[in-house]
């Protein structure tokens, strides 16, 4: 296949779902079942054309970049600024090709899915408008060759997010997650969108392989500055990838539909940050590089301590999904660039799979519910489940199999991918010193094995909290179903590597290989070499230990919940301290809220204030010295100016009562008057 | 007698000379009380005396001047017309004056003025 | 001459006071016989200026017409029932100042212009002939005029005067 096929299919992939878009938001709702099958068969001819571009990438251009690019803007010469251009276009590599088939996988699998979930819903062909909507999104940010047209795929899955979180938007907790989402992200945005004009503002192009090769022509010394793009960048992918600091969005975006989770929050857009960081990678700085990791670890050892006590399913899964965030930025962060975009690839897939199994388990639930007539308990809560594996067998086994994955058990593709990023973080800690993060990497690996254990039991395993409840229960329908199986072949080693207990010989480690770092090298972490020899070094001690912690994991989940040894509650009242500080998430939003959110609005009651007093003050003023100046003015008119027009009248008047006296009717008067007057002129004429 | 014209000559040479003037003078003076009648008086005879005074200053006028050689006999001529006209006026005059008191019972002027604003 | 200067200043006295007396009297009699007086002098004056025709009109026309029939108008008209024939007057003061001002114009301009003019020639001649040729010559069309007015005064104020008929 021609170069420019691929590109022209690649196109296409992007371009479908946005068609599917504009015709579901305009003539969705007339279409026969609202058009779920226009979206869902636009999205499996993406993935079809995917995985056609994949194959074809990867055995007839292997090593090269495929792309296209045309001129959008070119102003030649603006004032202060000097030239302006923007140079739009798409970029197809190993990496591209790779994210194109699980982008358009996930999509197509949850379009599936949803067509059962979401049926009879009051906004059905807007739902599926908008899942279009963010598959075109999340496919620009995979195609972009430049960070303004990524920046811009960026803002459309943050509105998308805003808009599917929001579906449900007449309850209230929903449209406030929908905003928190939006807002939070907005907050990474704008250091995301400060650090690519830096670079614009020196190299005067967005294009990622300009910028590389402008960088590579710096002089060695004096560019810090690089340190601080670098981070910048990384905001907006810690916004976007739910990261400490603002990692609070992604457990209150759970109120939206469960498929909407799926696909958003756990495989696509969280994964954006991740992409993000793997494209921007050769410019990061060893500076830059280590904040990266240690926010990573940070932020996956605070999202495994809440998930141990949570009770809402999806809230496990999410805060899940954020620990594994951690993971992944911080095996970026270390220099494991393969390692990380392995286990982005595995995790869309088992996450995806844990949350639609998690949302069969929640439709089976409030069919359960509605049947009893009981409309006050939470078809989320697992302790309200329990003895699901006898009623839903396939939603059970496959919800099995991504546990496995999750937790690092052989044979599954999960245990590949967090077998090598543990391997990174010990080979990072030989070459730098920096030993906190695989002690962190390990632990958290421990923890979650507990705790998906730990829903695994409670929700399917042992006596149903309900017996009459479990009557009612019955497995999902095939659309939601096969969805799950396929997934679930998908978290199985053999489809990434034959062998499976190394896979650094695999197509995805040869197809997706760490790209050579252009900054200065002073300023550069540890080289590809070191860190290759360090993880090959290191990969057997890696795989002993994060076997250990994994079975110590499960071990006590089930020792805990299942065989019921250890007894949880007495654990929980004895660190009652701890086991609150948990449970209210450490308190972030508590944090947010009375930092950010009090001091604004205290800002704003100091500006009401403002504009009550001041401003409307000085308006009121203006309007009383109107009134004043209105007044004196009215008065001066009315005693001066028309004063003197009475005064004018009444000196007419007068001088007519005056003259009026000459008329006597008397002859002798007129006499007088007229000789009078005849000796004026007599004297006038003599005198003058 | 000698004694008395001797008197007589004194006091006649203080008297200056009559000459026109004095005649014009005496005219003027009676035109200037006829004036005054006619402005003045109330009653409506007594106006038209001021008028008959009047006429005859002018008449005296005419006649100094034609005795003067300044106009010859035309003078006299002239006061000849102006006795007929005053004449015939002071008939008509009094006749409107009779028909007035028959109408207000009053010859004063100025109780007869219907015409007054 | 100086005869003649003498007369002249007596007649000229009496003329003006009788005149001043017809003006400034209250009573209204005293004031018409004060006009007698008045037209006897200027009749005088007129003989001193060698006008005796005219002296000889003037007293029987204005004297014997004129001033009958203003006390037959001062009788008609009069409240003789009511003891007080009293004229009484108005706005004196402005009339006494322009009756001043004009006598005195008058006065100065005469006594300034014509002070001296040759008298006449004292020869005594009549004027009767002489007047009387003059009308009917040269004033023969006002003559006649004359008597036209004369008619229609006649006419007129027996009209105007006559007794109403109550209709």
């Amino acid at each position: 296949m021609a170069h420019e096929t691929l590109i022209t299919l690649s196109l296409a992939i992007l371009l479908l779902p946005l068609a599917g878009f504009v015709l579901l938001i305009f003539f969705g709702r007339r279409l026969p079942r609202q058009g779920d099958w226009l979206g869902t068969g636009l999205i499996t001819v993406s993935f079809a054309l995917a995985v056609t571009v994949l194959v074809q990438k990867l055995t007839q251009y292997h090593d090269e970049t495929l792309g296209l690019s045309f001129s959008w803007i070119n102003f030649h010469d603006v004032p202060l600024v000097g030239p302006l251009k923007l140079v739009l276009g798409v970029q197809v590599d190993n990496l591209a090709a790779i994210m194109l088939c699980v982008v358009t996988l996930v999509s197509m699998l949850v379009h599936l899915f949803s067509i059962g979930y979401m049926r009879g819903d009051v906004r059905y062909s807007r739902y599926f408008a908008y899942l279009g909507l963010f598959s075109f999104s999340m496919l620009e940010i995979v195609l972009a060759d430049n960070l303004f047209l990524l920046y811009v795929g960026w803002e459309l899955v943050g509105i998308c997010s805003y808009l599917l979180i929001g579906h449900w938007y007449e309850k209230k907790s929903a449209s406030n997650a929908a905003i928190k989402a939006f807002i939070t992200n907005r907050v990474g945005d704008f250091g995301f969108l400060i650090g690519m004009l830096t670079l614009y503002a020196t190299f005067h192009t967005f294009n990622l392989r300009e910028l590389f090769e402008g960088i590579q022509r710096l002089p060695g010394d004096g560019q810090g500055w690089l340190t601080a793009a670098g981070v910048l960048i990384f905001c907006g992918a810690i916004g976007k990838s739910a990261q400490f600091p603002l990692h609070v969005w992604l457990p209150d975006a759970m109120e939206g539909p469960t498929p909407v989770s799926a696909l958003i929050h756990a495989a696509t857009m969280v994964a954006a940050g991740v992409y993000l960081v793997a494209r921007t990678f050769p410019l990061m700085t060893g500076d830059a590089l280590m904040v990266i990791a240690y926010i990573g670890a940070i932020t996956a050892f605070i999202a495994a301590t809440i998930a141990i006590v949570q009770n809402d399913i999806k809230k496990v899964l999410a805060y899940s999904t954020i620990s594994q965030l951690g993971y992944m930025i911080m095996s970026m962060g270390v220099g494991g660039y393969t390692g990380g975009f392995f286990h982005l690839t595995t995790h869309a897939m088992f996450k995806a799979g844990l949350f639609l199994g998690s949302g069969s388990v929640i439709h089976a639930m409030h069919h359960a519910l509605h049947r009893q007539n009981d409309h006050h308990t939470d078809a989320q809560d697992i302790r309200s489940m329990g003895g699901l594996k006898a009623r839903m067998p396939v939603t059970f086994w496959t919800f099995v199999v991504f546990t496995l994955a999750i937790s690092g058990v052989p044979l599954t593709s999960g245990f590949l991918s967090k077998d090598e990023i543990l391997a990174g973080t010990l080979a990072f800690a030989g070459l730098t010193g920096h030993a906190l993060i695989p002690v962190i990497g390990f632990l958290v690996a421990g923890l979650t094995a507990f705790y998906m254990f730990r829903v695994v039991i409670l929700t399917f395993l042992g006596e149903p909290a309900d017996a009459g409840r479990m009557e009612h229960v019955h497995e999902s329908p095939a659309v939601m179903t096969i969805p799950l199986v396929i997934l679930a072949a998908l978290s199985l080693c053999f489809v990434f590597s034959l062998n499976p207990v190394d896979a650094s010989g695999s197509w995805i480690a040869r197809a997706v290989e760490r790209p050579a770092t252009v900054v200065p090298s002073v300023l550069a972490g540890p080289g590809a070499q070191e860190f290759e020899e360090g993880v090959r070094h290191f990969h057997w001690t890696a795989m002993a230990l994060s076997l250990t912690v994994a079975g110590m994991g499960i071990l006590a989940a089930f020792m805990t919940y299942s065989w019921k040894k250890i007894n949880a509650d007495a654990i929980a009242a004895a660190l009652r301290p701890v086991h609150t500080f948990l449970l209210n998430k450490w308190y972030f939003d508590e944090l947010y809220n009375g930092v950010l959110v009090r001091g604004l609005l205290g800002a704003t009651v100091v500006l009401r204030w403002f504009d009550n007093t001041v401003v409307d003050g000085i308006v009121n003023g203006a309007g009383l010295v109107t009134r004043g100046v209105s007044f004196v003015s009215g008065r001066f008119d009315h005693y001066v100016i028309d004063g003197l027009v009475n005064l004018t009248a009444w000196v007419s008047g007068a001088f007519g009562l005056l003259f009026r006296k000459t008329q006597t009717g008397r002859v002798q008067t007129y006499v007088v008057l007229a000789l009078f007057s005849v000796m004026i002129f007599y004297f006038i004429f003599r005198l003058g | 007698m000698g004694a008395l014209e001797h008197v007589w000559g004194e006091f006649a040479s203080w008297l200056p000379h009559v000459q026109l003037a004095h005649f014009l003078i005496v005219s003027a003076l009676l035109f200037a009380f006829g004036l005054y009648a006619i402005i003045t008086r109330r009653n409506a005879i007594l106006l038209l005396m001021g008028v008959e005074l009047v006429l005859n200053a002018a008449n005296l006028n005419l006649v100094a001047f034609s005795h003067y050689k300044m106009l010859s006999l035309d003078g006299q001529a002239a006061a000849i017309f102006v006795i007929i006209l005053a004449a015939a006026e002071a008939a008509i005059a009094l006749a409107i004056v009779l028909n007035i008191f028959h109408r207000f019972q009053t010859v004063n002027v100025d109780e007869i003025s219907s015409l007054k604003e | 001459m100086q005869l003649f200067d003498v007369v002249f200043y007596l007649f000229a006295l009496v003329t003006i006071v009788s005149a001043g007396i017809v003006v400034f009297s209250r009573n209204v009699i005293y004031a018409a016989f004060s006009l007698l007086f008045t037209l006897f002098g200027v009749a005088a004056l007129y003989v001193m200026l060698q006008a005796d025709f005219l002296a000889v009109t003037q007293v029987l026309i204005y004297v014997g017409g004129i001033l009958v029939l203003m006390l037959f108008g001062l009788m008609l008209t009069s409240r003789v029932v009511s003891v007080d024939i009293k004229g009484s007057s108005v706005q004196t003061a402005p009339a006494l100042i322009l009756v001043a001002l004009v006598a005195g114009s008058l006065a100065g301009i005469f006594y300034s212009t014509w002070k001296s003019v040759p008298a006449a020639s004292s020869a005594a001649v009549t004027t009767t002939p002489l007047l009387g040729t003059l009308l009917m010559t040269t004033y023969l069309l006002p003559f006649e005029v004359a008597s036209v007015i004369l008619l229609v005064t006649l006419l007129g104020a027996a009209f105007i005067a006559r007794r109403k008929r109550k209709a």
